[in-house]
Order: structure tokens, then C-alpha cells, then sequence
């Protein structure tokens, strides 16, 4: 039966971390944007306390991920990372908790894998993992990265490096955190996307190094790293899943799942910067008594009136996709084509809203007295990571039409 | 608790309206658009459906089946889908009817609803538009003047559906006399009305299987009985009803438009390859499938907020809205995808581009 009310736990869930996003993450965002590489240690800790004593908060929800079936996990992380990223985006990246690594773990490691790799999320200090696939040559095209994995013994030996690996240097750096990288590479370049595996390299193994930490437009508060790999030895169970060489490309496509399960968590990142800046443009709209005015007949409205109505239903409209696609996932159902669906539209709509947000607000929103500046720096990142919009788009486009990646490239 | 799947009645509903819309509307479409005549054995067949006579409550003949905006969203969709004209006529009886449930005296219930409940398909209609570019639903140019015991209703309204054969109007007037300040009415209005002039048919770019007219009020009288309830809120929800209905119906264009370019799309060839294998068609069909989808979505969400009684203006204009808008846009897309045949009237697609042009100027053309 249609229902679009959240369940009360859900509800409670929103609530909470909304006071949160206002009262933690909204005071310091403009602070840690502008003192870019600070690490906010403060507010990480008071988020992993909180998860520990009261059960909210993103390492509730992160801690959850690795209960198997919990009801509405998905949708719940959705609701949950929509309010931090209203608080504030950069941060809610910078928190600790199992992240887009865990995120992985659960979707392509054996059960004792996850038992092995995520108990330390729930330890006293904040533990961070990321995850590690896009190199200086290979975005967009993951299936051609060039890291390699060779099995010497008892061990794998990666080299190669990695790019643009958000919370790679809280994950891989050991005076950070006790955390681990997940590292795409491949075991067999002759065998093309099945020789494709990702492998847990802990933090401080040898031979992993976090060679630097980009400055960039957006959501400062996020390290974003670049890590080397050069003869860096990892044990052989740290394959996830099974080390055999398909012949088909199912090795891969268990990789790519992680992202079914990831893109509708993104949407919902981007989705709560939007509101973020609709809030705003709201509040300031009715401080000088601009009304908008619902159900009355377009030629008499203002353009302003029309171009916010369009920007809240283009944003409601990322939102019920997002939330239908992590709905279906918890539902246990396969959401791939959904979950590109709410990113890509996610992504593209946060974009333009928060940049016509600024366009309305003419020199108010230019301003970086207020954070909608911000805002729109922060939206673009939900257009490019996760697979950019195209690739969101192409992905889309292949399972309407039954295309295979050959035959729509 | 969120949920996204339709109930099993409402499954049924759709699985049965829809092999309705394709088996036996579709093919019809385009010789009905052409003609600017539905054929009378389809109209009769679409009202053994009963997707009138179902909402209308037992004690009135009816099926009494328990009325939803989410179920009438999704009839709404799935006939269009087949073609927009043809659903707004077999969906034309009830702009009559749902208002006479949820707004109309007991009186009015008992005299009128029992029509809607006979063999033959009962023709009925809404008039809530006017010959204006700036026409507002929410404050027409039609008079209601009181008069004593009765009212009378001065001015005119255009793109009535089923003018020619509606055997009752539901009927958008402004209330100008004996109140603060003008606001508006819905009233019921008989065909016979002294008064009344139905107009010739009108001459539209789309929808052209549908007979629409104006009509022309000159000091019609009306009993204060024929007067809905409700008072705003009730204009409201109506003018949220029918923009949900409105809505569900470009989601069915928008659909048929899609499917119609996918299908192409995948047989056509160029370049040694099929177009849909090139990324400027394929990221169009994406849109088109991604935007289907958060059309129907918001649909739904606004049709939510009616069957729990709340007050849905804002999300039924942002609905309509952005469905219109969307409508547009895919069908535009579709022809372009079919590229000069799809200018050919061969196709199907020039058609779903002259309907889908309509929803954004529509009020009171469908109701959920
Ligand atoms: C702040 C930040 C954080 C990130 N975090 C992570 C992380 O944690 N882990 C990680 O592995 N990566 C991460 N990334 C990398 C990100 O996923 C990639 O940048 C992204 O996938 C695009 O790859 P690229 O930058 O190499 O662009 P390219 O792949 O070079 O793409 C350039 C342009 O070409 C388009 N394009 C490419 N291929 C096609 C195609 N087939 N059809 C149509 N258009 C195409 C793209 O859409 C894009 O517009 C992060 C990036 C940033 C900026």
C-alpha cells in the first residue's frame, strides 16, 4: 500500500540528527571550509560518542549496516545522511564510521570477512575505511585500472597508485585511525573486468603511503588522498570475496554492487545540501515578503515564485526516487537501475538548484557571510562522484534498453 | 511507513485498465484523432470497466467500492497511456461525480448520483476553463450572482469535454454578491438550463478525438440545492483532485511517448549501428525513463495526501507542474528520437507532443 510517511523510528531518526546537523555541524561549517586539511576532531568524537551512548547518529547507522536485515536500513541511512549533509556536507564525509569501505565489505566480503573487518567500527575511537578505485588514468572506466595484486606466497603484493580516495588519509594513515582501505586492483589484466578484486590493505601496512591530500572546491572538511601502493604486502584473506578468475565478468559486477547499495546514500547527501539552500532562499524570501504562492495559475506568478516551485519539485522529485531505490534494497530487491536513477537525478538537481539558490539572492547569496556559497560548492561533488552523471546516465540507458557495456559505451 | 508498491486491488485495477488502454485504445488512437471521433462501441465498452460506477456507494446503485485518489491516479495514467483524448472522454462522468460524493448535499447524492450507475455510458462534464490567456481556476470570470432564492450565472467557459453530449455540468463560478469578496463556487448546471448555450465544438492542435466547446451563461438560474459544499477547502481539493488526475495522465503520455522511442530506437539503424546504441539517444531514453518515474512519484505523493484528507494545493501544483513540464519534454524528446519520421503522421509521437502540449494550460479536464 502507497505510503509516504516515514515510520516513526524513522521519524525519531530524522529528528534527532536534524538538531545535530543545526546545533554541531552548522556552527563550525564555514570554519573547517575555510581551514582546509583541519581535521574537526571535535565534533568526529561527539558524533562517535553519541552513536555509542544514545544509538543515533551516523555510527548508529553505519553500525547497523552490518546487521544483516535490519528493517529499513537503507532507507533509514538515506534519512540520516540527508540531515548531516543539511548540516553540513564536507562534514558529514569528514565523520568517522565504516563508510563507503564497509559499504563494500557488505556488499562483495564472506560472512567471516565482515565479522573480521567491521567489528572494529565498534570500538571507543573513531575508525574510518575508504575506498580506493579511481587512478590518474582510469575514472569514469574503472574496469581499466592498472593496480595490481600478485600473489607471492602467503601474501598479495599491490603497486599502483590511487587518486581522489575520500578519508584516505583517516583510513590509511595509522596515526589517524586503526581503519583499512578497500583497493580495487587487478590479479589478471589479460582477463579484463573479471580480474578485477578489492582487497582490505590496513592502515600503516607497509608500503601503503598517503602521498597527499587535494585542496579542493567543495567539501573541504573531507581529506581527499592520494595513496601509493609500491610492494605492499597484505594477507591472502584479505581478498574480498573469492580469488578465482571468472571467466565472465560476475567478479565484477559483485564489485559494482557496492554502488547499488552506495548511490542512493550519495543522492541523499546531495538532496540535503539542496534543501539546505532551499531552506535558505525560503527564509529569505519571506523576510521581504515574497510569497509563494501554491495553486494559483502560472501567469500570475513571479518568476521568482516559479523558479522556486520548480527547484522544490525537482528536489522532491530526486528525493522519492532516492527513497524508493534504497526502499527496494531493503526490501530486497534489486534496485540498480533505481539507484542510478536517484543519483543521477540527485546529483543534477542539487547542482542546479543551489546555483540558481545564488542567482536569486544576487550578491546576498555571492556572499561568504552566509553558507549558500558554500552550498553550491559543496552540491557539485554529488554530480561526479559515486560514477558521474553520464555514467549514471549510461547505466541507466543500458538496463532500459538490455544493453551490455559493449554494446553502449 | 514508506512504501512504494500499490495495494492488490490496486494492482488489479492497473493490470486491467492497462490491457484496456493497449489492446483496444491504442489501436484506435490514431484513426480517432484523425476523425475527431471516438468510436461508440469504445466509449461503451470503456464504461463496462465501471471505473464510474465503482466509486458511486451502494445505497446510490453503485459498486461502493471504497474511493481513492492513488487508485484514480493510476486509472488516470494507465488510459492515457493509451491515448489522452480517449481517457478524458470515458473519464469524463466523473467531474461530475466525484465532486457530487465529496462535496454535494444528500439531496444532490440521491438525484444525481444513481445516474452514474446504468448500462450506458452517462455523459457528463466539468466546465472550470475560460477563454483567457491569464484564465485562474481558483478565481473565474463566470458570475454567481445571488438572487433571492436562486442564483445566476453570467460569462462563458471554454474547453468543456463532452460538451456536446454532457447531460450535466459541474461548473466553476466566482460568488460576487453578499460576501466580503469574491471567491469561488462549484455548482451543478443541467444541460436544459435556460440560459445555456452550448457552443460549437472547438478547434484544438491536440486532443482532437475529444469534442470540447465553450458555453455561454446568460443569467442561467440555479436552485441554492445545486450548490457543492465545503466551502474553500473544498474548491481546493477539487482543483487538487483533478490536478492529480491531470498529472497521472501526462505520467501516461510521457510513458507511451518513452516506450514508443525506445522501440524505435533499438530497430532503427545509422552509422551501422542501432541509434539507440549512440549516447545522444540513449541519455535522451534515460532522461525519459528517470523522469517518468519521479513524475509518477510526485503524482502519487500528492494523491497520498488527499486519501488521508489532507490539504495537498502544494503538492498537487508542484505535481502538475512538473508534470507538465516533463510531458513536454519527453514527448518533444520522442520525436526527435524518431527524427523526420517522427513528424509523419505514420507515427504515433507527433500525436503524443500535440496532447502533451495541453496539460500545462488544463484545469478541471480529469478528476482522481
Ligand atoms: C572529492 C572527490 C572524492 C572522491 N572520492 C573517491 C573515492 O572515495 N574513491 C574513489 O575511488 N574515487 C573517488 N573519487 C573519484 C571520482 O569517482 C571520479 O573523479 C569520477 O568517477 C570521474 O572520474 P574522472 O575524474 O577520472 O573523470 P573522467 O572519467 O575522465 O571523466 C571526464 C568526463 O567524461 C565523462 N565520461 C567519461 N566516460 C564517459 C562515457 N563512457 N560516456 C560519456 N561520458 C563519459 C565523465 O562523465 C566526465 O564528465 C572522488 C573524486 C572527488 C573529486
Amino acid at each position: 500500500m502507497i505510503d509516504y510517511e516515514l515510520s516513526s523510528d524513522l521519524a525519531a531518526t530524522r529528528e534527532q540528527l536534524h538538531m545535530v546537523a543545526k546545533h554541531a555541524m552548522r556552527p563550525i561549517a564555514r570554519d573547517y571550509d575555510e581551514r582546509e586539511h583541519e581535521t574537526p576532531w571535535d565534533f568526529i568524537n561527539m558524533m562517535w560518542q553519541l552513536s555509542k551512548n544514545s544509538g543515533v547518529g551516523p555510527g548508529r547507522e553505519s553500525r547497523d549496516r552490518t546487521e544483516p536485515r535490519m528493517e529499513e536500513r537503507n532507507l533509514r541511512t538515506c534519512i540520516a545522511v540527508e540531515e548531516l549533509s543539511w548540516g553540513d556536507a564536507g562534514l558529514y564525509l569528514a565523520m568517522a564510521g565504516p563508510g563507503l569501505g564497509g559499504a563494500a565489505v557488505m556488499a562483495a566480503g564472506t560472512p567471516e570477512q565482515k565479522e573480521r573487518f567491521l567489528s572494529r567500527f565498534k570500538g571507543d575511537k573513531p575508525v574510518w575505511s575508504a575506498m580506493a578505485i579511481t587512478e590518474p588514468a582510469a575514472g569514469s572506466d574503472s574496469a581499466a585500472i592498472q593496480t595490481t595484486a600478485v600473489r607471492d606466497g602467503d601474501h598479495w603484493v599491490l603497486n599502483g597508485t590511487k587518486i581522489f580516495c575520500t578519508s584516505g588519509l583517516m583510513a590509511g594513515d595509522p596515526s589517524k585511525s586503526n581503519g583499512f582501505v578497500v583497493v580495487w586492483a587487478t590479479v589478471d589484466r589479460s582477463a579484463g573486468r573479471a580480474g578485477i578484486k578489492s582487497f582490505i590493505v590496513d592502515a600503516g601496512t607497509p608500503g601503503m603511503t598517503v602521498a597527499k591530500c587535494e585542496d579542493k572546491m567543495g567539501i573541504r572538511a573531507s581529506d581527499t588522498a592520494m595513496l601509493v601502493f609500491e610492494d605492499c604486502r597484505i594477507p591472502l584473506d584479505h581478498i574480498l570475496g573469492s580469488p578465482d578468475v571468472p571467466k565472465t565478468s560476475e567478479g565484477f559486477k559483485g564489485v559494482m554492487a557496492t554502488f547499488d547499495a552506495t548511490r542512493p546514500i550519495v543522492a541523499a547527501s546531495a538532496i540535503g545540501v539542496g534543501r539546505a539552500a532551499l531552506d535558505f532562499l525560503r527564509e529569505e524570501l519571506t523576510r521581504q515578503n515574497i510569497p509563494i504562492r501554491y495553486g494559483m495559475a502560472v501567469h500570475n506568478l513571479s518568476v521568482i515564485e516559479r523558479d522556486f516551485m520548480d527547484m522544490e519539485a525537482n528536489l522532491q522529485a530526486a528525493r522519492l526516487l532516492t527513497w524508493r531505490a534504497a526502499w527496494m534494497m531493503d526490501r530486497g530487491q534489486k534496485n540498480n537501475l533505481e539507484a542510478s536513477m536517484a543519483k543521477a537525478k540527485a546529483g543534477l538537481v542539487v547542482t542546479q538548484v543551489t546555483q540558481k539558490a545564488v542567482e536569486i539572492l544576487g550578491p546576498l547569496g555571492y556572499s561568504r557571510d552566509t553558507l549558500l556559497e558554500k552550498w553550491m560548492r559543496d552540491a557539485k561533488i554529488n554530480d561526479i562522484f559515486e560514477g558521474t552523471q553520464q555514467i549514471n546516465m549510461l547505466i541507466i540507458a543500458r538496463r532500459i534498453l538490455g544493453y551490455s557495456s559493449k554494446e553502449l559505451s | 511507513m514508506v512504501n512504494f508498491e500499490l495495494d492488490e486491488e490496486q494492482q488489479l485495477i492497473r493490470d486491467t485498465v492497462a490491457s484496456f488502454a493497449r489492446d483496444e485504445i491504442r489501436p484506435r488512437a490514431r484513426e480517432a484523432d484523425e476523425k475527431g471521433q471516438i468510436p461508440a462501441d469504445l466509449i461503451e465498452k470503456g464504461w463496462s470497466l465501471g471505473l464510474v460506477q465503482s466509486i458511486v456507494p451502494e445505497q446510490f446503485g453503485g459498486a461502493g467500492s471504497s474511493r481513492s485518489a492513488i487508485t484514480g491516479a493510476v486509472i488516470a495514467e494507465e488510459l492515457a497511456y493509451g491515448d489522452l483524448a480517449i481517457a478524458m472522454h470515458l473519464l469524463a462522468p466523473r467531474l461530475v461525480a466525484v465532486p457530487v460524493l465529496e462535496l454535494g448535499t444528500d439531496a444532490l447524492r440521491r438525484s444525481v448520483l444513481p445516474r452514474f450507475c446504468g448500462e450506458r455510458f452517462e455523459p457528463a462534464s466539468a466546465a472550470v476553463m475560460e477563454p483567457r490567456m491569464d484564465f485562474d481556476a481558483m478565481a473565474p470570470a463566470l458570475t454567481l450572482r445571488r438572487d433571492g432564492n436562486s442564483y445566476a450565472l453570467s460569462g462563458e467557459k471554454c474547453f468543456v469535454p463532452v460538451g456536446n453530449e454532457a447531460r450535466q455540468f459541474l461548473v466553476l463560478a466566482s460568488l460576487v454578491n453578499g460576501i466580503e469578496a469574491p471567491h469561488p463556487r462549484a455548482l451543478l448546471i443541467d444541460r436544459e438550463t435556460p440560459g445555456l448555450v452550448i457552443g460549437e465544438r472547438e478547434r484544438n492542435m491536440g486532443l482532437k478525438a475529444l469534442v470540447t466547446t465553450r458555453l455561454a451563461f446568460d443569467d442561467c438560474r440555479v436552485s441554492e440545492d445545486k450548490l457543492l459544499q465545503g466551502g474553500h477547502a473544498g474548491i481546493m481539493r477539487l482543483a487538487s483532485l483533478w490536478r492529480v488526475a491531470q498529472s497521472a495522465m501526462a505520467v501516461g503520455v510521457a510513458h507511451a511517448a518513452f516506450d514508443y522511442a525506445r522501440e524505435y530506437a533499438k530497430e532503427r539503424r545509422a552509422f551501422g549501428q542501432a541509434i539507440a546504441q549512440k549516447q545522444a539517444i540513449a541519455f535522451m531514453l534515460a532522461d525519459m525513463a528517470m523522469e517518468v518515474d519521479a513524475m509518477r512519484l510526485l503524482t502519487w505523493e500528492a494523491a497520498w495526501k488527499l486519501d488521508r484528507n489532507e490539504d495537498a494545493t502544494r503538492e498537487a501544483h508542484l505535481a502538475k507542474r512538473y508534470t507538465a513540464d516533463m510531458a513536454l519534454k519527453i514527448t518533444d524528446n520522442a520525436v526527435q528520437v524518431l527524427g523526420g519520421h517522427g513528424y509523419i503522421r505514420d507515427h504515433l509521437v507527433e500525436l503524443f507532443l500535440r496532447n502533451a502540449r495541453s496539460f500545462a494550460m488544463l484545469e478541471g479536464l480529469a478528476i482522481a
